[in-house]
């Protein structure tokens, strides 16, 4: 068969001798196809990881976030799912154009995803340990014993207490916070170059959240991967993430490194999104709120999508969507890594 | 993998809110129920259409056999016996599908046989529906010994073998009418309705908005019929539709074992029967109400399976 | 006229600040009722909950149920709610809010303790009187999906209020009510025939407060009702609730796992952990002068959407997961995640009062918390 041949091409050394990013998105359009016409889910989206780097994909319910990681991981459900554009880049070939027995042997292995929900993740008939161990055995053709063993090393990594005890415990015996760890677990075991987290701890407990992410950064620095940061939490993001894309309407709105982004937003939905949150440390007035509602996909407003809810907005927002651009000081000096996709970005950023 | 189930939810979230900023959306979907829309789905599945075709055709001619033929299927014309095989060229005639032993047109058999099997289908149904979505309901709603009692008798007829139970309960009456098998079949089935119930309310009675109509000080009559039942109607409905394609054929079954309806009563499976013993010769007899069989449980089954597709919360 | 009579405060958990209560002794239907429609001044307290406890049995056995143990949900706890205020109380899942929330609603039924509402205790109401206390006591729910019929049409869901309680509204009024009530909470009048899966999800949440006020009540308990919502939904919400606060005069317990927004919402807060108030104050002494160690761990954990601001904090990542209730630590219970915890700790329970340190020094620090080693600690601002 010709796929054999092909896998062949597939990189297999880690680090392997590809130069740039690890991953690249470039210009990907994802639709759904619905009872009440073609929702628009992802319109046009750009971003890269490097080993090492994290991104962090904020944006809120409909964004797009989670439609485009599952495009990445191919797991989107096609029909309805669509991909009428676009090309993802991992260590420079384009995924999109491979076969499916070439993007299996990607998937948990090179590229792992840890989903919100490590319950429904978890096949609750089988122990922890079992599943552990089956990428093992799958991938790695080891032995039952052997496969155990390594199961619980993965767990000691994962800092599950008495972990050689609790390897053959069911998912249902564990808290949410360690079932979370058996899957970041599931994610590490065979040390993929990059990993996607879709809002992993957004089902957690304030206390176990720290933890975890923790954790996750923790192991993220020691094998050197990319990872990919999925949330809607402004809060979560500031603590682990090199860079942001700020999503909406499935386009990336605006794009920095972590603490320009807090300082100095580019974006006005950026600027709202941070307004309309409380603060801990003090008791404001009135909460600044976005007036309006998220954009209805199957009906996106025309020109830039968040216009109707803008506070900026002129006749030219309603007209041309803005394309992303590099934002400047004032001076018109250099700001890395900074996009925005605002027609009145200077007076956002500088205003 | 959770992969289904996310990307759903996935689509969901990208569809889901019908924001008031769009302005467009005309007047005619202002109130779009859940019914409703189901309604609207169902009116594009063509298996919807196909099966609903067929069942209006059944209840024609359950309804009305004098449309569709003028031959008695009572009067046999023995110059016809065993030599009237089907002229199948010649469709609506009174000998298109052949004529029985005793020289009796197939095809007139077989449109005023329809009567039999609808009466029990549609009856057996709404009695079942009637007493297990109460009972369901009941014992759903109230739980504890209420819940435990009903379960255990429910448990105790859902052990009995369906026509096997049927046969015994057929045995004690020797004047089988319709009515006699409509009895025995809702007396065996009505078990399936309070299980589908009872599962349903349990699930409903967990929602927010039971407990919100409760924190209002609403009573257990509105709770039960305003909130709990319009939502736990649905996966009854569908299974209501495709058991009655089940009793349908239940019918059939005990008619051919001699033990459901018999001669003079006109029905399927009293023909089926009667064919039987002509397998080698006469064919047609036998083929023709096997087939009527066959395509009117397809016809029910399809329907529920529609209306279990269009229902489906998952798709919205 | 029911007779007034004032009882000491059983000390179970000595709570000074927790005030008397003076309860209602109602002879007649009639007079329950008459006492439950008298207004109440704000600033006194209006719900008064003491010792509140509720067990969950777990049972085995299919038809003869044997319990073999208890989920401790909520584990005797005390507090007031004060007309016109709100209260805020926050904790992890499995702290028993939700729960204590039930309870106040009587949607479930306490295993002991008292809430009282205008000195009369509503688990043990039944009949014209509970229906009377329904009317002034309303809930938001959190999850806008499944706190809303599917099958009722908007105008239907906010005017089932009516339904049950005809003597509010006139027939021919309800629907001019209902619109009133959806213009009153930011909606479009004419949606009243939409049904809620034409909604999205600040817009049912929107909804939900509407069927909340259509009675009037005085007070609202809302369970978590902004923390399904995206945060760009969730700043309208909160401000609408502030808005209806003052308009209508409303007391709100604010039960909520998002440290955040409770201290903006709320006037006073109180934490919980496994059942039990840890401690409660006013949002400032709370926030920036706790003295509890799980409050003092809570808010360290809490990210803050700020990295400038986040690099002074001093953070504290508490060790394990939290226990079970249905078979919680000896003594303290936060002890088996605490890196205070002493022999004391696993021996004794510390009551929910202030500390013997901070008692009359005037300082923020002096309010009720529940640790036989409470000191002051800020962990919000940056060092």
């Amino acid at each position: 068969m010709t796929t054999i041949d092909k896998t062949a091409t597939v990189p297999v050394s880690r680090g392997g001798d590809h130069e740039g990013p690890l991953l690249e998105v470039r210009d990907l359009h994802v639709e759904f196809h619905t009872r009440d016409g073609v929702a628009k889910a992802v319109n046009g989206v750009n971003y890269s990881v490097s080993a090492g780097e994290t991104l962090a994909v904020l944006g809120e319910s409909g964004s797009g976030k989670s439609v485009t990681a599952q495009a990445i991981m191919g797991i989107l459900d096609m029909p309805p799912g669509r991909i009428p554009r676009g090309e993802i880049f991992f260590r420079g070939q384009d995924m999109l154009k491979m076969s499916n027995e070439e993007r299996r042997k990607i998937r948990g292995r090179r590229i792992a995803m840890i989903f919100q929900d490590a319950l429904s993740s978890l096949n609750p008939v089988l122990t922890v340990g079992y599943q552990l161990g089956e990428m093992f055995r799958v991938h790695q053709g080891l032995s039952k014993k052997a496969a155990r063993a390594k199961a619980v090393e993965l767990m000691d990594k994962v800092k599950i207490p008495a972990a050689s005890a609790r390897v053959d415990d069911y998912p249902h015996q564990f808290s949410g916070g360690m079932r979370q760890r058996i899957m970041i677990a599931m994610a590490l075991a065979l040390e993929p170059d990059l990993i996607i987290a879709d809002e992993p701890t957004t089902a957690l407990d304030v206390t176990v959240q720290a933890q975890v992410m923790d954790l996750l950064a923790e192991l993220q620095r020691e094998y050197n991967m990319g990872l990919i940061l999925i949330t809607h939490d402004l809060g979560v993001v500031a603590d682990v993430a090199d860079k942001i894309a700020v999503m909406y309407a499935g386009r990336i709105v605006e794009q920095a490194p972590v603490h320009e982004l807090y300082k100095r937003p580019a974006h006005p939905y950026t600027r709202g999104l941070l307004d309309s949150i409380p603060r801990l440390d003090q008791k404001g007035q009135e909460l600044y709120a976005i007036k309006g509602l998220p954009p209805n996909l199957l009906n996106v407003p025309t020109g830039c999508a968040f216009n109707p809810r803008c506070p900026k907005a002129e006749d030219i927002c309603r007209t041309e969507i803005p394309a992303l651009v590099p934002v400047t000081e004032r001076d018109g000096g250099e700001l890395p890594g900074r996009r925005s996709a605002c027609h009145f970005w200077k007076e956002t950023i500088h205003g | 993998m959770p992969d289904a189930t996310k990307t759903a939810a996935a689509i969901e979230d990208a569809i889901a809110p019908p924001s008031a900023a769009e302005p467009v959306k005309p007047a005619k979907d202002e109130a779009r129920s859940l019914w409703g829309d189901a309604w609207r789905d169902l009116r594009r599945n063509p298996y919807f259409l196909v099966s609903s075709v067929m069942i209006f055709f059944l209840l024609l001619i359950s309804l009305f056999p004098g449309l569709f033929t003028s031959a008695s299927p009572t009067v046999g014309d023995l110059q016809h016996h065993f030599l009237g095989k089907p002229e199948l060229g010649n469709v609506g005639s009174e000998g298109w599908l052949g004529y029985d032993g005793q020289g009796r047109s197939v095809y007139s058999r077989l449109i005023h046989g329809t009567r039999a099997s609808i009466i029990v289908g549609v009856c057996v149904t709404l009695i079942v529906t009637v007493i297990g979505g109460l009972l369901g309901m009941i014992a759903g709603y109230f739980g504890g010994l209420t819940d435990a009692i009903v379960s255990r008798i429910t448990d105790i007829f859902f052990g009995v073998p369906f026509l096997l139970g049927g046969m015994v309960v057929l045995n004690a009456f020797t004047d089988r009418s319709v009515w006699v098998v409509v009895f025995a079949l809702a007396f065996l089935g009505w078990t399936q309705l309070t299980r589908v119930m009872r599962g349903a309310v349990i699930t409903i009675k967990q929602a927010d908005y039971v407990h919100a109509a409760k924190a209002l000080g609403a009573g257990t009559t509105r709770i039960l019929f305003r909130h709990i039942l319009p939502n736990a109607m649905a996966p009854v409905i569908v299974v209501a539709t495709i058991a009655l394609g089940g009793y349908i054929s239940a019918e059939a079954t005990l008619s051919y074992l001699g033990l459901g309806l018999s001669a003079p009563t006109i029905s399927w499976g009293v023909d089926i029967s009667g064919g039987v013993t002509q397998i080698r010769t006469a064919q047609h007899i036998l083929l023709y109400p096997s087939i009527m069989l066959s395509l009117t449980v397809l016809a029910f089954i399809m329907l529920g399976e529609a209306v279990r597709n269009a229902l489906d919360p998952k798709l919205r | 006229m029911a007779e007034l009579r004032k009882t000491g405060a059983d000390a179970v958990d000595a709570t000074p600040n927790v005030t008397e209560v003076e309860t209602v002794d109602a002879a007649t239907e009639a007079e329950a009722v008459a006492a439950i429609e008298a207004p109440v001044e704000r600033g006194e307290p209006i719900l008064q909950v003491r010792d509140l406890v509720k067990h969950f049995p777990l049972t085995q056995g299919i038809l003869f149920k044997k319990q073999v143990g208890a989920v401790k949900a909520v584990d005797g706890v005390s507090f007031d709610l004060y007309q016109g205020e709100t209260l805020g109380i926050v904790g992890e899942s499995g702290c028993g809010k939700s729960t204590v929330a039930k309870l106040l609603m009587n949607l479930e039924r306490a295993t002991a303790g008292e809430v009282f509402y205008k000195g009369q205790d509503i688990t043990r109401l039944s009949g014209r009187a509970l229906k009377a206390v329904r009317r002034n006591i309303q809930m938001v729910f959190q999850d806008p999906y499944t706190s809303l019929n599917p099958r009722m049409t908007v105008g239907d869901i906010i005017g089932e209020p009516f339904d049950i309680h005809p003597e509010v509204a006139p027939k021919g009024d309800r629907r001019r009510k209902v619109q009133e009530l959806l213009d009153v909470v930011g909606l479009n009048p004419e949606y009243i025939n939409r049904y809620p899966h034409q909604f999205s999800g600040g817009q049912r949440q929107r909804i939900g407060i509407a069927r909340g006020l259509a009675l009037n009540p005085e007070i609202i308990i809302c369970d978590e009702p902004v923390s399904a919502l995206d945060v760009s939904v969730q700043a309208q919400v909160i401000n609408l609730m502030e808005k209806l606060q003052d308009e209508f005069n409303l007391s709100y317990v604010f039960i909520a796992h998002d440290l955040s927004i409770v201290r903006h919402i709320s006037d006073r807060v109180g934490v919980m952990y496994l059942g039990k108030m840890a401690e409660i104050g006013t949002d400032a002494q709370i926030y920036d002068h706790p003295t509890h160690p799980y409050t003092q761990a809570l808010l360290s954990a809490v990210p803050v959407p700020d990295p400038a601001a986040r690099e002074g904090r001093e953070r504290i990542i508490l060790t394990g997961d939290v226990p079970s209730p249905a078979n919680p630590p000896s003594g303290c219970r936060f002890r088996t995640r605490c890196w205070k915890a002493e022999e004391k700790c696993a021996t004794d329970v510390p009551l929910l009062a202030v500390p013997a340190r901070f008692k009359g020094s005037g300082s923020p620090a002096e309010h009720e918390s529940a640790c036989h080693f409470a000191e002051e600690k800020d962990v919000v601002h940056a060092a």
